[in-house]
């Protein structure tokens, strides 16, 4: 099963190397991978989302756990919560695919943030299921660039991932 | 507060933690550092002839003394020598702290002379790594790295220090730490106690219990509790490799190590109990054969201080992460309140069982050798035995001469055992006698090896020349790599590749000119004698090279992807 682990690690150098290090050292595997800072500068937020089954879950975050830059983790899987991506892709949109394009563009709710007269820039958030959607979406149309962020996640209600 | 050089906190720092020995090399990026202990008398320096025998020093004091080993290298290949040393610490969870020389800072980066990225190297091998960023962070970050190596499930801790941050002109108020915190770790004190006492429920109720102790048991100092829960209830008990000493092998309650070479009868018992209760032991390969197949019929209590190590390779039934020490007392205590008594007449039908299996095997364990014949491995392990009257620290290289010494050597105290259990280090037994050696010199510290792996450090007979280490060494030379050449035979029809060595150097030459005494031994006769005349040496480095017959096997051997049950018990017969 996807799982969603978002993490509070120290913003200490060789922090995130520790992180990913783990995962490709113990044989887990990273399907996305975030990390920023936060409203606090001495920490980072990290999120990750992987596959396994509930062992291997289950040492994913004790392993992380052990991890001394690692503050405090959690499985947002588990719970209620919300997931959002971030996907810049740009396609080729000439004559009739341009109308065509602005068309599911809207469908998703994306906006598109950059044209030229051969080629659309279109910004889309969402969940990774929705991203893929609209790339199926595209269908025939040639994409020429895809960027996306990865996973980020919050836990619905008044759960907090914090000091 | 007095203003201190980096180079002098770290030797501040050090006497002010109190460490007596470090083991080291020096180089142009730890300079400053060793100009500063060179005018300081309190922290003594080791000078080794190679930086992996300096973990391997360092890991072998850690081991005997439950203090944490400290080690100082120079960048580059004077850090990536210690690599070795520092994964076999790290695989037996040994504390150790390893100050690194690195390049300055501005060159970082740069492929300076002698740069190596030592963070990145060590990674997966450490519990924690620190990179001095400013001079004036040296005392918490040291008596940080300290408190990391030494609490939880202790581990080695590497810091690197560049150059500029040692340099002699720049002075920084300097005051030791006493206590330091951190946020992000904070090792459990204490088990749960509902779980405790569920676990102690079921040891009363239980028909065939067990109790399986590992290395967890020697590093958190809990022998005592495990003897006394052990005693109290009548529960036969085991160990990993890693546990041996933690219950006294001369107890009639003890049935030995178990494993891939552990006994007949613990690996038996393992398999045919209802309960197994661990404490301090992480299920490895070797420990438990095939997962699928593990004690079948048996609950399973672990306790371990390590959450990551409780369901990592087995499904556990009721988890206890806590210290074992403190577990183990609370369990005691419960014990003695309690008013329900263990099921006795259960357990002499299983105490006669277990009684059974030893009987089973008893003088049939291998053929001892007479008169003119090649001596066995394993006469010669209960010879020194004997003649150290189970008292030694016994240190073990890898191979069929450390599943031998594990096996017929009976150690009645922890700390004792000394042997690279997880990571199988060969040359790792030679300098870990020498940190043992060094720092209990009137205590009797033999090294049991062979002749493939004490090739791999010995340089250090040096070493003991200049600092006077009186380590005996008993190599037990059967001019071939045994265990590789066992498996051979077993499994790739006696095809012995790379496993014979030719052109073996006489080993008595050898072990005198770096100035020690060396004894040739090859029957029986010769034995005894031997061994006397090496002990009544107190003062002097005695080399034994004991030849042994090269063909013997290490039995019992498990099965591959077997149960626990399934062994060789010898070339001929399996069970």
């Amino acid at each position: 099963m996807r799982h969603i682990i978002s993490i509070l690690m120290e913003n200490e150098p060789g922090a995130l190397s520790r992180v990913v290090g783990l995962f490709s050292q113990r044989n887990f595997n990273i399907e996305t991978l975030n990390v920023a800072p936060t409203e606090d500068p001495t920490l980072s937020r990290l999120t990750v989302t992987t596959i396994g089954d509930d062992r291997v879950i289950e040492q994913i975050t004790k392993q992380l756990n052990k991890l001394i830059d690692v503050v405090k983790l959690v499985d947002l899987t588990e719970g209620q919560h919300i997931e959002r991506e971030l996907m810049m892709i740009k396609v080729k949109a000439v004559g009739a695919q341009r109308a065509e394009i602005k068309r599911t563009t809207d469908i998703f709710r994306g906006q598109i943030v950059d044209v030229t007269p051969s080629v659309f820039t279109v910004q889309l958030t969402g969940s990774s299921d929705k991203l893929n959607g609209f790339i199926q979406a595209l269908g025939n149309n040639t994409i020429l660039e895809v960027v996306r962020t990865g996973v980020s996640g919050i836990a619905r209600g008044e759960k907090v991932l914090s000091l | 507060m007095e203003l201190l050089s980096g180079a002098d906190m770290i030797a501040r720092f050090l006497q002010d933690e109190g460490v007596e020995y470090i083991y080291g090399y020096p180089g142009g990026s730890a300079l400053h550092i060793y100009d500063a202990l060179f005018r300081q008398d309190k922290v003594k320096h080791i000078l080794v002839r190679h930086e992996q025998a300096a973990a391997h020093m360092a890991d072998g004091y850690a081991r005997a003394s439950g203090k944490p080993g400290v080690v100082l290298v120079t960048s580059g290949p004077g850090a990536t020598n210690t690599i070795t040393g520092i994964a076999t610490a790290y695989m037996d969870s040994i504390p150790m702290v390893v100050l690194c020389g690195q390049v300055m800072s501005h060159l970082i980066g740069e492929d300076a002379f002698q740069e190596t990225d030592m963070i990145g190297v060590s990674r997966p091998i450490v519990k924690h790594s620190f990179s001095i960023k400013h001079p004036s962070e040296i005392p918490e970050v040291l008596k940080k790295a300290f408190y990391i190596a030494t609490t939880g499930r202790p581990g080695p801790v590497v810091v690197d220090i560049p150059k500029d941050m040692t340099a002699p002109t720049e002075r920084y108020e300097y005051l030791y730490p006493k206590k330091v915190k951190l946020r992000s770790y904070n090792p459990v004190t204490r088990g749960h106690s509902g779980q405790i006492k569920k676990a102690v429920d079921m040891l009363m109720k239980a028909k065939r219990p067990i109790l399986f102790g590992g290395g967890g048991l020697i590093l958190g100092g809990a022998s005592a509790e495990f003897t006394q829960l052990a005693k109290t209830l009548n529960i036969p008990v085991t160990t990993s490799l890693m546990g041996i000493g933690a219950f006294p092998q001369t107890d009639e309650q003890s049935l030995g190590w178990l494993g891939m070479h552990g006994s007949f009868e613990a690996n038996q018992a393992m398999h045919h109990s209802d309960l197994v209760v661990c404490v301090g032991a992480r299920f490895d390969d070797r420990a438990t054969n095939n997962t699928a197949k593990f004690c079948p019929t048996a609950k399973i209590v672990h306790v371990d201080v390590d959450p990551s190590t409780i369901g990592k390779t087995i499904r556990v039934d009721v988890p206890i992460v806590g210290p074992a020490d403190s577990v183990l007392r609370e369990m005691n205590e419960l014990v003695a309140q309690s008013k329900q008594r263990p099921d006795t007449e259960a357990l002499a039908v299983w105490w006669k069982q277990i009684n059974d299996w030893k009987a089973s095997r008893q003088g049939r364990l291998y053929e001892a050798a007479q008169g003119e014949q090649a001596l066995k491995p394993q006469q010669v392990v209960e010879a020194v035995w004997e003649a150290t009257s189970g008292e030694a620290y016994v240190v073990t290289d890898v191979g069929q001469h450390q599943m031998f010494a594990a096996q017929y050597y009976k150690f009645d105290k922890p700390n004792r055992w000394i042997t690279s259990g997880g990571l199988g280090t060969m040359g790792f037994g030679f300098p870990a006698a020498m940190g043992i050696k060094l720092n209990y010199p009137e205590d009797e510290v033999v090294l049991i090896t062979g002749e493939g792996s004490f090739q791999m450090l010995l340089q250090e007979l040096s070493t003991c020349k200049q600092y006077d280490i009186p380590v005996k060494i008993i190599n037990l030379n059967n001019q071939s790599l045994g265990m590789v050449r066992q498996w051979q035979d077993l499994n790739y029809k006696s095809r012995h590749a790379q496993s014979y060595m030719e052109s073996l150097p006489d080993f008595q030459k050898l072990v005198e000119a770096y100035g020690h005494e060396a004894m040739r031994v090859d029957r029986l006769d010769e034995l005894k004698p031997a061994l006397e005349k090496a002990f009544a040496m107190k003062d002097k480095l005695v080399f034994l090279d004991v030849y042994v017959d090269p063909f013997e096997h290490v039995y019992p051997m498990q099965i591959p992807q077997g149960s626990m049950r399934d062994m060789l018990l010898s070339k001929t017969e399996r069970t």
